[in-house]
């Protein structure tokens, strides 16, 4: 029997499950995070071993799920110098790179920064020339000075050549060792959101390969050699070579993998997944099995960017969230005592009044050391209006007006009811608590495309069928099994001032990994 | 009046005339933006009434035409507003002392910053339509007989065309199939007029009112007296509160129209108000009925934050609030209804002006 290690590094815990061969939930386990992360991996990890007693030699597999990347960026912290290039001259001076940007990293990165002829129009004609001298020339200026290259080129949704010539240039000149980003491969339509998540995914080279060889390191410490992934934000695996070319694409995993994995703990394809911790609560959506992506403009560490992002509706509402004035002005969170809940609250026998305690005192739920005795009639008006928060949350996360199925996941789910107006059924699964880990250990792998096409003398079907091959092709290069790919969405969207049925077309396709055991896979949905 | 309007004014700028956008006019993101940039490389640029120009002086309206999509992508050169107007300047054989905006709502609020501060001449106060319209006709200065040719379309790459029509039907027309060869947008210099020919034929006021209008947004006071203050400054009224409970778009000859349904809140439960825009917010109806149509301005605002919310972005599950903001009178007139009115936009509709 093989095994496989879901790990799941959070902001205040670190979540380990082991599953076995037909993905039953073998051992798990749940700890605060240490100052050194990979610390806390590895004694949560040995931790799962020694209660299940597998071999760490039977985990074949082990998919990491992490916050590091996100946290280097918001601190600021081991972030590497990048050559930002941007492919575009003589159009898009009018806006440097770097606009909107918080003015110490705007300081930073601006002294390697240029713009080059090239670029495309967004029916595919060329707007210059690619500028290959001038792209020669700045490799050389900054070699040795730089840790990774950026490189955005206009409309390179619609034709990545420009991007694809500069980075072989900036090869030659750099060498293998220098990671090189590119524009197509990060973001969609949007130069200036496109080119900072380029950027930005180019900084963190440094702090990905620390992380990748780390966690490696940890689990080889303990004998285990298996196959290492690591969880995007979509909710599908990439292989640590994809992961160290493409950093940024972890960011928000966490909030992902749970969705993931209350959708495999219930075999649902299609619900709401509300996932209480300790701080807050995430609302999201599920579509086909996969996070509804967001449809806006994402902020990461102060910087706009448009990556894909699951759509998530957060309220400051968790387990240790701190109600006040229950006698008055009632208020709940959004500050929370967080994991000092088991000293801090009330049911561990502390002296705050936490949600938790609120559905400890009114019999709802049952949790800590202590009981808890409020006056009814206030403790019942502090439940409602949280009740109410999260109501409205699903609500404004709805598409339609129609009741939808609801999945509860998340270590304080347990204090939600078990009806909410417009939910049509509400699923408590086992092992609810450890769903993202879960969902990090079941994930699959995907490919996807988000381009423009031009459908003037091709038919809808030809275009269709183009983008979802470039899906399938993208799939299998990040570790897909080809037989097993199928398209998990598409979507095409009409620009609007454009003739000529000009249409941006996104399709995802996800299939197993090359190396997975298929029982495995094809018995997880029969088992729900 | 003259007032110096600075690269850190523009957010409130860009703010404001999202609300004036009423719904469309395209995110003004990249052209406030560029607008920094001129103006932090270039310093302020004054803001000033019409009536500090003489009747003789020229004044040159600046623009951007095409899809805001491709200019999200496709950034401008920078060089492309100013080389339009110089070169429209040149072909006029006559300098000019200002240049105003063809259109307050939306992302062309922005751009005659851009000409203004790499030229050092002023900006006039107000525009051609005093909200967003789709079409280069569809100004005050069409109404006032104004051509809007001569007129120089710009690309990034240098490009300049050069159009003298016989009416301001066909610079739309020819204008629109040059933009998408020049790669799916162009600057323009376009409606030159003298200041005493154009001063009957402007919106007055309306750069200042979107400044003002995003400063009250901006401002970190409770949303109900934001709200109250943005009526107050729009004369505007509050048409409907409530939550966004379909939203249905489909694209037409090239426009992104589509039916929104808002189900009422508050003092609004058990009404439903349907929206029809056509890029910008075009019909309001309450339980059936007319309460706002076109050429008044229509705007949904987040009922949390009050921040507008454009076409393109209202979704299902939203709290919005819907206000209701009369039009510039030249609109009310019964040549500019043909050109703007509900029928024009294939509404069956009488235009219904909004109560104060």
């Amino acid at each position: 029997m093989s095994y496989r290690l879901g790990i799941d590094v959070g902001g205040t815990n670190t979540d380990v499950v082991l599953l076995d061969g037909d993905n039953r939930v073998v051992a798990k386990r749940k700890r605060p995070d240490s100052s050194d992360i990979m610390t806390g991996i590895r004694d949560a990890v040995r931790a799962v071993l020694d209660d299940s007693g597998v071999d760490p030699v039977a985990i074949s597999q082990a998919m990491l799920g992490t916050t590091q990347v996100t946290n280097a960026i918001i601190e600021r912290r081991d972030l590497n110098d990048v050559a930002v290039v941007r492919l575009g001259a003589p159009a898009t001076r009018a806006v440097q790179p770097l606009a909107g940007w918080p003015e110490d990293l705007r300081r930073r990165y601006q002294r390697f920064s240029y713009i080059v002829g090239g670029g495309h129009e967004f029916d595919g004609r060329e707007i210059a020339p690619l500028d290959e001298k001038e792209l020669t020339r700045i490799a050389r200026e900054v070699k040795g000075q730089v840790g990774a290259v950026a490189i955005s080129s206009v409309f390179s949704p619609v034709n990545a050549a420009h991007e694809e010539r500069a980075a072989v240039i900036f090869r030659e000149e750099l060498g293998e060792d220098t990671p090189i980003s590119l524009s197509h491969q990060i973001g969609s339509v949007g130069l200036l959101e496109r080119e900072n998540a380029t950027v930005l995914n180019a900084a963190v080279s440094k702090v990905a390969k620390r992380a990748t060889v780390s966690f490696q390191e940890a689990l080889a410490s303990i004998g285990i050699h298996a196959n290492l992934y690591l969880a995007q934000n979509d909710g599908t695996l990439m292989s640590v070579e994809y992961a160290l070319l493409y950093p940024i694409l972890t960011i928000a995993c966490g909030p992902t993998n749970s969705m993931r994995g209350a959708a495999y703990l219930t075999g649902l394809k299609d619900a709401m997944v509300v996932d209480v911790g300790g701080t807050s609560t995430d609302v999201g959506v599920l579509v086909h099995g996969f996070p509804r992506e967001s449809f806006i403009a994402v902020e990461v560490g102060g910087v706009r960017t448009n990556f894909r992002m699951p759509d998530l509706f957060s309220i400051g509402l968790g387990g240790g969230s701190i109600v006040r004035d229950l006698d008055g002005d009632l208020q709940i969170g959004p500050d929370s005592v967080g994991y000092r809940i088991v000293e801090e609250g009330r049911c561990f026998g502390g002296s705050q009044t936490t949600f938790t305690d609120i559905a400890v005192a009114l019999g709802r739920a049952r949790v800590g050391t202590h009981p808890v005795t409020l006056p009814r009639n206030r403790a019942q008006a502090a439940y409602d209006l949280a009740i109410a928060r999260v109501t409205e949350a699903i609500d404004r996360m709805k598409t339609s007006a129609s009741a939808v199925p609801l999945i509860l996941v998340g270590g304080g789910s347990v204090l939600l009811p078990d009806a909410f107006e417009g939910v049509s059924e509400v699923y408590r699964p086992d092992n609810y608590d450890v769903a993202n880990a879960i969902g990090a250990a079941i994930a699959q792998v995907s490919g996807r495309v988000d381009r423009i096409f031009a459908m003037d003398h091709r038919s809808r079907e030809e275009v269709l069928e183009e983008a979802q091959a470039i899906a399938f092709s993208e799939a299998i290069r990040a570790g897909a099994d080809a037989s097993t790919l199928e398209v998990v969405e598409m979507e095409e969207v009409p620009i609007a001032y454009l003739p000529g049925n000009a249409v941006r077309v996104k399709v995802t396709a996800a299939g197993t990994l090359a190396s997975y055991e298929r029982r495995g896979a094809k018995d997880s949905h029969a088992r729900s | 009046m003259r007032t110096q309007i600075y690269a850190h004014d523009i957010d409130a700028l860009a703010l404001g005339a999202t609300v004036l956008g009423a719904g469309g006019g395209g995110d003004p993101y990249i052209g406030a933006l560029m607008a920094k940039q001129a103006m932090e490389t270039h310093g302020p640029v004054e803001l000033v009434s019409i009536d500090e120009l003489a009747d003789n002086e020229l004044v040159i309206p600046s623009a951007m035409m095409g899809a805001p999509t491709v200019m999200v992508e496709k950034i401008p050169s920078g060089q492309e507003p100013s080389a339009a107007f110089r070169q429209l300047e040149r072909f006029l054989g006559q300098k000019a002392a200002a240049t105003v905006s063809a259109e307050a709502g939306g992302l062309n609020s922005t751009i005659p910053f851009v000409v203004a501060a790499e030229l050092r001449i002023p900006v006039v106060d107000a525009d051609g339509m005093g909200r967003a319209f789709p079409e280069i006709p569809m100004t005050a200065f069409h109404l006032g007989g104004i051509s809007a040719t001569p007129m120089m379309l710009v690309d990034d790459k240098g490009n300049t065309l050069l159009l003298s029509t016989i009416d301001n039907a066909w610079t739309e027309a020819l204008s629109r199939s040059a933009t998408v060869v020049m790669g799916g947008s162009a600057m323009l210099a376009l409606y030159p007029a003298t200041a005493g020919r154009m001063r009957a034929h402007l919106v007055h006021g309306t750069l200042s009112r979107a400044l003002a209008i995003g400063r009250i947004l901006q401002q970190p006071m409770d949303r109900a007296d934001r709200l109250a203050e943005l009526l107050e400054q729009t004369s505007g009224r509050l048409l409907f509160t409530g939550k966004v409970t379909d939203v249905m778009r489909r694209t037409v000859g090239g426009f992104a129209r589509g039916t929104v349904t808002i189900e009422g809140l508050a003092e609004d439960t058990g009404s439903v108000l349907r929206l029809e825009f056509q890029n910008e917010n075009l019909v309001a109806l309450r339980d059936g009925a007319p309460v706002a149509t076109v050429p008044d301005l229509i705007t949904v605002m987040d009922l949390e934050t009050i921040r507008p919310i454009t076409t393109e972005e209202v979704r299902y599950g939203q709290r919005v609030t819907v206000i209701g903001m009369p039009c510039a009178d030249v609109w009310r007139q019964e040549a500019a209804l043909e050109l703007v009115g509900p029928r024009y936009f294939g509404y069956d509709l009488d235009y219904v002006p909004l109560r104060p």
